[in-house]
């Protein structure tokens, strides 16, 4: 278990770097959809094809470093 | 209204059945056992998981020991077919009586040929076993070229003739009538879907007709395909990288032979940029173009189902793992709760994943396509009127 520190320290770290990603674009998102309640439907399409871009990432990354 | 026999009643308790069958299509697996005899639960669950994730030669659903000791095997052989050293050989997988220790020697013409973690090799002669290097390449046996009808492929090709059959009853209906009857009235919306909302906004009036063929066959490719890893049956096409490499590099082959005049020219020559950074410029753009997107396009598929699929699979092996700690009740009630709600957001994955690939693939393609009505001249001289008609607009 000691060999696989760095590969769950690096795993924590890919996690968080997700995870504020896909905040900031949810926090923008509710923020949009609050001051204008009709863009609902476009506001969520382009967060859900922004969240899939980054997780494309997270997931890449992880399975970079197994 | 008539009622009909296919109510949403029908489909939920067919889909609750559905996936609760998955947790007990367990299998016992390769014998993994501890030194006394019992079985290492660990490295069982371990090959359970990659026996799902890997590619396999034979149609294998389910395996276990009978009363009287023997392994019963609940599947089909597929055709083995090998390019090696000495042309084309076929067999059935059925000749390595399902054995992927590399045990098992396959002789046909003279080649002899084992099956080590599905893989096959072919071993020279007076080898009996592949015996590997340091880094794991194998001393005494070549691979050949492997074209064999595996799972995936087998799969692929069910899929294949499964959309063929729908889309072209779906199309043929459209001579008669204008609102399609049947299984059509469920494809329908959704290849409007693909063609008002994926193609049309990204690739543009003019030139969206030609690609939206493609488009929707990677579409419900994609997504089908997704939703048939999620099945006991034991597929995992999209989560293997061969087959997600192929949808990207069709991707990238459509969206540069389309390519007109002015993409090249934004990529390589770009307008409006001193000529000196331009050919940096260029070096990055190729390598955006040609590597980085379908690499992406391909990463992005391949991570998310194979990752969907590691951890269902781990929730339902929970229902093993934990039979000490809690009863087996209560470990096959957790394992079955959990992996019912990954297995729901599996769902939204399946059909998400299809969508972002489909739209990706339609914005590159746009980008390609489009038409730029040049106002601005070329080479350097940067006009300033943009500028002073935006501000014009503020006064």
């Amino acid at each position: 278990m000691e060999t696989m520190v760095p590969n769950l320290v690096g795993a924590g770290l890919i996690v968080i770097g997700a995870g504020i990603g896909l905040g900031k674009i949810g926090g923008g998102a509710m923020e949009a959809i609050a001051r204008q309640p009709e863009a609902t439907g476009k506001i969520q399409t382009a967060m859900i094809i922004i969240a899939a871009l980054l997780e494309g990432l997270a997931f890449g990354a992880l399975f970079l470093g197994k | 209204m008539k009622r009909s026999i296919y109510s949403i009643r029908f489909f939920a308790l067919l889909f609750g059945l559905l996936f609760a069958f998955q947790g007990f299509a367990n299998e016992e697996g390769e014998d993994n056992l501890h030194d006394d005899g019992r079985i290492n639960t660990d490295s069982e669950i371990r090959n359970y998981i990659q026996h799902h994730i890997k590619d396999a030669h034979d149609f294998h659903l389910v395996s276990y020991t009978n009363d009287s000791g023997e392994r019963v095997h609940i599947g089909f052989p597929l055709p083995v077919i090998l390019f090696g050293q000495n042309g084309f050989t076929t067999f059935m997988s059925s000749e390595f009586h399902h054995d992927t220790d590399g045990k098992v020697v396959v002789e046909k013409n003279g080649n002899r040929f084992v099956n080590y973690h599905s893989k096959i090799y072919e071993l020279e002669t007076g080898a009996t076993e592949v015996a590997f290097d340091a880094q794991h390449h194998p001393v005494n046996a070549s691979r050949p070229l492997d074209l064999s009808i595996t799972k995936s492929v087998f799969g692929i090709l069910v899929i294949g003739l499964l959309m063929l059959w729908w889309f072209s009853s779906l199309a043929r209906q459209y001579k008669n009538r204008s609102i399609p009857k049947g299984f059509g009235r469920v494809l329908e919306p959704l290849v409007l879907y693909v063609r008002d909302e994926i193609a049309k906004p990204n690739i543009g009036e003019k030139k969206y007709k030609k690609f939206t063929g493609y488009l929707m066959t990677v579409f419900f490719f994609i997504w089908i395909l997704n939703l048939l890893g999620l099945t006991p049956l034991g597929f995992n096409v999209t989560g293997q990288i061969a087959v997600t490499a192929a949808l990207a590099i069709f991707t990238l082959i459509i969206y540069t032979a389309s390519g007109n005049k002015d993409y090249w020219m934004h990529m390589l020559w770009m307008p409006g940029v001193p000529v000196l950074i331009r050919p940096v410029l260029a070096i990055i753009e190729l390598v955006g173009a040609f590597i980085i997107k379908p690499f992406s396009l391909l990463v992005r598929l391949f991570a998310n189902i194979s990752a969907g699929h590691i951890i269902v699979m781990s929730l339902v092996a929970i229902m093993i793992t934990l039979k000490g700690e809690i009863t087996p009740v209560g470990s096959t009630a957790l394992s079955f709760v959990l992996a019912l709600f990954i297995s729901v957001i599996e769902i939204l994955v399946a059909f998400l994943q299809a969508y972002i690939f489909t739209m990706l693939s339609a914005l590159f393609i746009g980008m390609a396509v489009a038409e730029h009505d040049h106002e601005h001249d070329s080479d350097g001289t940067y006009e300033q009127t943009d500028a002073e008609d935006v501000r014009a607009d503020f006064i």
